[in-house]
């Protein structure tokens, strides 16, 4: 693994993994992420981790930028990919499956010939792992869906996504911890609370997290204190 | 516990709010930086009052704001000129001022730039979120009353000190003044994608005029000019510095500031430097600027040299 430093202004490297997405290249990810932050110590500001690349941003009272990119040269000559595949915790989301709160299982079930069913369960055999957080705290990339259950964008977003909403772009999926505007197609909802300011950690999935969705019940899902509140119509 | 003397928020216009430097070590939650748009005028603002550069200021953009002292209050004003005035006497940015109970201070139309920083001694008193009290009203974060709302008719504001007896100097020497009325030269440092634009864009990015367009907040700066054509294979979404310039397909870029998302997927031509950003802050709409390249460690040793000057200033 030989990553590339590129200059990203007075007080940051980027450092590049990998030209594309590849799940092996993220136990590298998360290792260079731990060493950083023992290697930086305070001067580290911030870390920002994504599907190739971290972004590290340092002091630049302290370090200039040939004193930062020999600390993170001296990190990757060290790092060690961290244990096996996949690497962290594994975190189990139930999921609420149903068009009522996932309007496009039924989009992605007719594409495929599929029931709606059919959709919910290829979503929840998978395995997927968190690649990044971003958009709104606590919004998880996670990857990869099977090609089948991959769809573009919706053509119009909606003004509301509801908290909770499991969602797939492409061959992405996540679930949005918060009601925000949202392009991305539903198919189940979570009682699960994304983030919360006040709890520690604050995000319930951290970059390197490998997720699962299990299936629960309408009655399960607010027995957890799911909101079944219908999702916005979107022409499309 | 009595409190320090506060100001009410008469009118509280279109866009004032509270930032202190910044939230930092969030950024792989998906949490932006937040803080002022402007930091060197913050830091001014700060240094008449001999607090930290980073304590709370009240950016107030554009203008319409009026408020009333409560108490007499000692306070500073930086950046834009958004023809501040006291009771109706003309008030000019880069001092330090004092209000007496009852004195009523209003921003109006911006004459020069586009931001003030209204400073308070030992900072304004904020809601904390995660370590800071800069006001992201998209996140629910900071602010002077929490949960990321800002300013509300009838509100007070309050300063986390009194007033007291404060060092010699009360204005900016005019030499660190920064007059936003002479063109722009924005210095980038060229990074990320740069080596995959056309050479004739690569020309025109760094020669040709760009205009500020309308599509500027805090979390990006529009600019519009000549079509800039990147030849990426295929992006993947990265870490975003702040002043980071993505170019998307319209090939106008765009410039990422404070609030700014944490990763995004547009190639970047490279990234403004820390005074660059600064000016752009107090850009109005329509308005010409220039990018020019510049190296890493000159544009290090300009913005440790500026922040030098705002420390020594403040340590008086």
């Amino acid at each position: 693994m030989t990553p590339k430093l590129q200059n990203a202004g007075i007080d940051a490297w980027l450092v590049r993994f990998s030209e594309r997405i590849d799940p092996a290249v993220q136990p590298w990810i998360n290792a260079f992420c731990q060493d950083c932050r023992a290697a930086f110590g305070k001067l580290l500001v911030d870390l920002v981790p994504s599907y190739t690349t971290v972004l590290v941003q340092y002091d630049p009272g302290q370090l200039d930028d040939t004193g930062a990119r020999r600390m993170i040269e001296r990190v990757i000559e060290r790092m060690a990919p961290d244990g096996s595949m996949g690497s962290g915790r594994l975190v189990e989301i139930p999921v609420w499956y149903d068009p009522s709160v996932g309007p496009e299982l039924e989009r992605i079930a007719a594409r495929n010939d599929w029931t709606p069913q059919q959709v919910a369960d290829a979503h929840a055999a998978c395995e997927y792992q968190v690649f990044a957080l971003g958009f709104v705290p606590g919004f998880a990339f996670m990857g990869m869906v099977s090609p089948r259950l991959a769809m573009p964008r919706l053509a119009t977003p909606r003004q509301k996504v509801p908290r909770g909403s499991i969602a797939i772009a492409e061959r992405q999926t996540s679930a949005y911890p918060q009601q925000t505007p949202g392009g991305w197609n539903l198919v189940g909802r979570t009682p699960v609370v994304l983030f919360d300011a006040e709890r520690i950690p604050m995000t319930t999935l951290e970059p390197g997290d490998r997720v699962r969705f299990t299936p629960i019940s309408r009655d399960t899902f607010i027995k957890l204190g799911g909101d079944t509140s219908p999702v916005e119509e979107v022409p499309q | 516990m009595s409190l320090a003397a506060a100001l009410r928020v008469e009118k509280a216009g279109p866009l004032a709010l509270l930032q202190d430097g910044g939230r930092f070590g969030v950024r792989h939650l998906g949490i932006t930086q937040g803080g002022p748009m402007d930091w060197h005028a913050a830091g001014w603002a700060n240094a008449l009052l001999g607090n930290d550069p980073g304590a709370a200021v009240l950016e107030v953009a554009i203008g319409g704001l009026a408020l009333v002292a409560e108490a007499e209050l000692t306070l500073s004003l930086c950046g834009a000129d958004l023809s501040a005035s006291v009771n109706g006497q003309q008030l000019r940015p880069w001092q330090r001022f004092t209000l007496q109970a009852g004195d009523r201070l209003a921003f109006g139309m911006p004459r020069c730039g586009i931001r003030a920083y209204l400073g308070a001694c030992g900072g304004w008193r904020g809601v904390p979120a995660l370590g800071s009290v800069a006001c992201v009203g998209r996140e629910g974060f900071g602010g002077h009353k929490g949960g990321g709302r800002p300013l509300d008719d009838g509100d007070q504001l309050q300063p986390e000190a009194r007033s007291q007896p404060l060092h010699l100097f009360s204005c900016v020497p005019p030499e660190y003044q920064p007059d936003y009325g002479q063109p722009a030269e924005l210095g980038v440092i060229p990074g990320g994608q740069t080596a995959f634009f056309d050479g004739a864009s690569l020309y025109e990015a760094f020669n040709a005029p760009w205009q500020v367009d309308t599509r500027a907040d805090r979390m990006g700066i529009r600019l519009t000019g000549p079509e800039l054509v990147c030849h990426h294979p295929g992006m993947v979404s990265e870490g975003l510095a702040a002043g980071a310039i993505q170019v998307p397909p319209d090939g106008q870029p765009i410039c990422l500031m404070n609030d700014r998302q944490t990763i995004g997927g547009y190639p970047r031509l490279g990234t403004l430097t820390p005074l660059a950003r600064a000016r752009l802050a107090q850009c109005q709409t329509g308005e010409t600027v220039r990018l020019q390249a510049t190296a890493t460690e000159r544009a290090r040793r300009e913005y440790l040299g500026a922040q030098k000057a705002i420390g020594s200033f403040q340590g008086q």
